[in-house]
């Protein structure tokens, strides 16, 4: 390999800073200014990776975000590593190292090559029709893929770096800086718009800024020269914002976009610790200018995918910008003017054309005539139909073309190359107009989709609008830009343009080979080695939605998301199936634009800030004696505290044993509490639980249970009248919020005419629940001054008191069956009064407890948790509360759906208790209710809801729900598991203390 | 990612509101006369247009007050808000 690949010319390339970095564990050198993809081609590699199936060695083809091959892991094995780079974005830096990612053992030796041979049976749809029969063989089918195939290694330990998400408003989002973009910014900061402009490169000014072609010419400037002027200027400008290194990923609906900036990824890695990473802008634009310029197509032949062919404006850019040569001896292939413009770049570097390779017959605008008198021959009406070398291209054979493009005819050429240029016209880069629902159309003269229908307040410009030429780009700039932000006048209605390419083309979608179909390998989608044949295959087999035959054959679904070979995909399908192109569809493309990393994504929400977490105003002295903790909802609940050695299931049968025995006590402060004022208070409630409310005397509390409009059970809890106008409403843990929402929604949209108002005071209070047979005695010792005596406050009452100085309520209301007392109090002295609490109850072991000891006692009194032991499809009814709902009420929330056809069904679900027959047994929740183990299928009768080994029943208890299940008492029933048979009784639901002595009991 | 303007507070994101279903049916005022079809009707069927849509919207993380609003559902355009029990602006 020679040396002089580098080409002193390029003011892009700081040649007085050598940086050294490592691909494949060998060390090279570059300069900055290089990306990967730069500094490797000057070092003379273009082989970097293998094919994702078939495992044939890729090289670098494109020199930006659309490269398919090129994709590295970066920094294997450390915090920083990252899987599917593209070689051709990474900017490099001192120490930076990569690897090829898809080879084993080596990039030049590949196991999986030998996939390659077996091609022939890995058609389209392989995976499918292979891999999924029989189903219990994937997982050994699945090892050797993933072995085999797979990208890049995610990495093994917590990422290092920080990642912001940022908003950002402005009247006007220009996204590229190219010359339309560039143009089309200063017009609007100029105009008084707040603009911001955006490119994904690390530069400004597009392909532009390093044209430096006699051909094309701005008042009679070079564009390249011209272009900085306008950037130097624009760069001065207050209204304007630039951020280079921003990739738009995500264009939503009313001018929402997102955009990754990238702050750190070029540095040295030693230089980044403490500093933003990724920034994921918010943006909100009044008006979006889309400037995302095109993108070059390959073109479609038989072993099209060698190391060494690139697109030949690649080649133009890894010259022009980065003074690197791809090959010694280049061979240009192109069905339009663009190739010629990399030829003069050769040209003029003194690099040599070994030829071109032109489609059409006809050849005859300026350029190609200023390239042809440079004694380059030019093969006008031919096509390349193979190429060869294994690791590299060194040859290529050539026929001509029929009149029809159909066929190649004559004799077969061979030619010598080290690089082959493609270039197959110009895709508008659509992408992004169309992830904002924006409606394409097609284009016949040249065989583009642009954009036609504009969804929200924005434009297209440049080449992403279709616009080709430099004289076009530059005028449709102008007056679209014009006319899209109202300007009268600008300094560019004077701009004089030269340029002498002609927009001829001959497009042929597939390239027809001397060879029969099936033993060639035009290569369509690079990414996912997805061929013409496969999408022939498709269309044979009765594929024809352009979405069902991209994911049949992989087409276009790789992390480029097929930005080179769509269109490919679409010609090929409309000449295939004799449609009309974009009648089968034109493939949707879905955010992000370019691969976004989970950091960018999840930005500071990472660890504690994870999820938000709510802590009671008792939590501390929670943690500080021991609890383990549950997540209920947001909140994080004492869930049981184990002493010394204790696990679990003791802690828990201590406490539940205590709260029985003497005393216990436990932080009910999570539970939702929503103030109801007004003088239709009493009437709301009417609607909204399934019992009567109007009678219930001021002081008094009652447990109330609310349906939705279907009938089935929603929320429950106590309720306490305070006055006559004024209710507190209890509502479990998980369901306040979604309480509060229900009660507004009918308060403002049904019954408007209601006076009552809401409040959520869940957080105001902290609630104290003492509960078991010396809770009185607790109690009174805490607030003296109160009569606690069963006549004055009996259960299921409620007594305003104070505790020194501090207001509190006191509902006598019992969740566990025993009698028991709710503090409630200002949340900033819950603490304090809960200590209080502690300290009274000393003598009588007062035993704290959390929400597992909760479930257990509630479930020997049969009391259900809704959410638990109801999952939106039972009825009060079911649940054996008829009790609770009202025959009297003429109307509440879900009261007509109760005598629906399908709710008064005998056999549906109804709660039952369930007794295990060995009462050491203990079920596991959620298992299923059988009666018959030898049927086939088994009849699933049911579940368990709740289960507990009850301390003070000294046996197993469960809840569950099972059919027709209230006429089931005393049935045998089996609950199958793994590896036996439970047999269970059916029972009441209600184990312990049925008349609910319990609730008075005196010591 | 809407920009809806709450009838009470102008323009916020849509992050700030939570939809609720097709707007304009009304809870019968007698429940208890209606067949188990006409109930039924109420309770579950929905028209789910593609085009134009009037719906139930409610600014839960703002100032939480129900309206209505007319959404093409064809291209997400919002063509009117406004306040519970107020006819619509459009047709
Ligand atoms: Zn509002």
């Amino acid at each position: 390999m020679s040396n002089n690949l580098r080409f002193k010319t390029s003011k892009f390339i700081d040649e007085t800073y050598r940086v050294s970095f490592k691909f494949n564990n060998k060390t090279y050198f570059g300069f900055k200014g290089d990306t990967l993809a730069s500094a490797l081609l000057a070092n003379g590699i273009h082989l970097v990776g293998r094919s994702f199936k078939y495992h044939r060695p890729r090289g670098i083809m494109t020199s930006g975000s659309e490269e398919p091959n090129a994709i590295i892991q970066l920094h294997d094995n450390s915090s920083r590593t990252e899987p599917n780079v593209r070689a051709t974005e990474v900017e490099i830096y001192e120490g930076l190292v990569a690897s090829s990612q898809n080879c084993w053992p080596s990039v030049n030796f590949d196991v999986g090559g030998i996939n390659n041979l077996l091609s022939p049976i890995l058609p389209a749809g392989f995976y499918y029709k292979t891999f999924m029969w029989p189903a219990s063989f994937w997982e050994k089918y699945e090892y050797f893929i993933r072995k085999s195939a797979g990208l890049g290694k995610s990495p093994k330990v917590a990422d290092p770096d920080i990642y912001e998400h940022n908003y950002i408003h402005c009247d006007v989002l220009v996204i590229g800086a190219g010359i339309s973009g560039i143009m089309a910014a200063k017009m609007a900061a100029k105009n008084g718009f707040k603009t911001l402009l955006v490119d994904e490169k690390s530069y400004l000014g597009g392909s532009s800024i390093y044209d430096n072609s006699e051909f094309s010419k701005i008042n009679n400037q070079l564009t390249s020269s011209w272009l900085e002027k306008e950037i130097n200027e624009i760069s001065k400008l207050e209204n304007l914002e630039i951020k280079v290194r921003t990739s738009v990923a995500a264009y939503h609906g009313y001018n929402f976009l997102l955009a990754r900036e990238s702050l750190t990824d070029h540095l040295p890695i030693n230089q980044r610790d403490n500093k933003v990473r990724h920034r994921l802008l918010k943006i909100r634009a009044k008006k979006v200018i889309t400037a995302t310029g095109s993108i070059e197509r390959p073109l479609i032949f038989d072993n099209n995918d060698r190391p060494g062919i690139l697109l030949s404006s690649a080649i133009k850019k890894y010259i022009d910008l980065y003074g690197v040569a791809c090959g010694e001896n280049n061979v240009l292939f192109t069905n339009n003017d663009t190739a010629y413009e990399t030829a003069m770049s050769l040209i003029q570097r003194g690099i040599k054309i070994n030829a071109i390779i032109d489609n059409r017959e006809q050849v005859d605008s300026k350029i190609c005539y200023e390239v042809e008198k440079n004694n380059i021959k030019i093969y006008k009406g031919f096509s390349v139909v193979d190429t060869y070398g294994y690791r590299r291209i060194n040859k290529i054979s050539i026929m001509k073309l029929s009149k029809d493009g159909q066929t190649v005819i004559g004799d077969k050429t061979k030619l010598n190359c080290d690089c082959l240029g493609l270039s197959g016209g110009w895709t508008p880069a659509v992408h992004l107009f169309t992830q904002s629902g924006g409606k394409l159309k097609f284009r016949e003269e040249d065989q583009v989709f642009i954009p036609d229908v504009y969804p929200s307040d924005q434009i297209s410009i440049g080449s992403c609008n279709g616009d080709f030429g430099l004289e076009e780009i530059v005028k449709n700039t102008l007056s679209s830009t014009k006319k899209f932000l109202n300007i009268d006048n600008s300094e560019y209605n004077t701009v004089e343009i030269i340029s002498v390419l002609s927009q001829s083309k001959r497009n042929i979608w597939l390239l027809p080979s001397d060879k029969t179909i099936g033993k060639t390998k035009s290569f369509v989608d690079y990414q996912n080695d997805a061929t013409s044949k496969d999408i022939k295959l498709a269309l044979r087999e009765g594929f024809r939605s352009i979405e069902h035959v991209k994911r049949y054959t992989t087409t276009g679904m790789g992390t480029d998301q097929g930005k080179l070979g769509n269109m490919h995909a679409l010609g090929i399908i409309s000449e295939t199936a004799g449609t009309k192109m974009g009648e089968h569809g034109t493939t949707t493309f879905r955010p992000p634009y370019t691969p976004l990393t989970f950091g960018t994504i999840v930005g500071r929400n990472v660890g504690e800030f994870f999820d938000i977490f709510r802590r009671t105003p008792i939590h501390d002295w929670h943690v500080k004696n021991n609890a383990e903790f549950e997540n209920v909802g947001q909140w994080k609940r004492a869930w049981y505290y184990p002493k010394e050695n204790e696990n679990m299931h003791q802690a828990v049968q201590r406490e539940s044993k205590a709260a029985r025995d003497s005393a216990g006590i436990l932080d009910a402060s999570t539970l939702g509490k929503i103030d109801i004022q007004g003088t239709d208070a009493s009437e709301f409630l009417n609607r909204v639980y399934t019992n009567a409310w109007s009678k219930l005397a001021v002081g008094k509390c009652r447990y109330g249970l609310m349906l939705n409009e279907d009938g089935m059970v929603y929320d429950d809890g106590v309720t306490t009248r305070l006055g006559e106008n004024h209710y507190i409403m209890t509502t479990t843990t998980g369901g306040a919020a979604n309480v509060l929402g229900k009660l507004e929604d009918y308060l403002q949209t049904e019954w408007p005419e209601l006076d009552v108002y809401l409040s959520s005071l869940t957080d105001h209070y902290a609630t104290i629940s003492v509960c078991g047979p010396n809770s009185k005695k607790i109690v009174s010792k805490v607030i003296p001054d109160l009569d606690f005596s069963d006549e004055k406050f009996p259960h299921m009452s409620f007594k305003n008191a104070k505790i020194g100085n501090i207001k509190c309520r006191i509902m006598r209301i019992s969740f566990t069956g025993e009698q028991s007392y709710e503090i409630n109090i200002q949340a900033s002295f819950g603490k304090s009064v809960w200590e209080k609490c502690m300290d009274a109850g000393k003598d009588f072991n007062i035993t704290p407890y959390g929400t597992e000891t909760m479930h257990l006692l509630r479930a020997e009194k049969g009391f259900i948790i809704v959410g638990q032991d109801t999952d939106a499809t039972l009825t009060p009814i079911d649940l054996q509360m008829d009790w609770i709902v009202s025959k009297k009420k003429y109307d509440f929330i879900g009261k007509r759906s109760l005598y629906r056809s399908d709710t008064i069904r005998e056999d549906r679900k109804q709660l039952v208790g369930l007794l295990t027959e060995n009462p050491e047994e203990v079920l596991e929740e959620g298992a299923q209710i059988v009666s018959d183990v030898k049927k086939s299928p088994i009849e699933m009768l049911g579940h368990v809801t709740s289960s507990y080994y009850s301390p003070n029943l000294k046996k197993s208890i469960a809840l569950g729900v099972l059919k027709s299940g209230k006429n089931m008492l005393g049935q045998k029933l089996i609950i199958p598991m793994e590896n036996k048979n439970i047999n269970v009784i059916v029972a009441d639901p209600v184990f312990l203390d049925k008349e609910g002595k319990r609730l008075n009991a005196k010591l | 990612m809407f920009l809806i303007n709450c009838p009470f507070c102008g323009e916020r994101e849509q992050s700030e509101f939570k939809a609720g279903g097709e707007a304009h049916i009304v809870r019968p005022k007698q429940p208890t006369e209606l067949s188990d079809d006409e109930w039924a009707e109420y309770l579950f069927m929905r028209k789910n247009i593609k085009g134009v849509q009037f719906e139930r919207w409610n600014h839960i993380h703002g100032c939480r007050k129900w309206f209505n609003m007319v959404r093409d559902t064809s291209n997400d355009q919002i063509k009117a808000v406004y306040k519970m029990g107020e006819k619509p602006p459009v047709k």
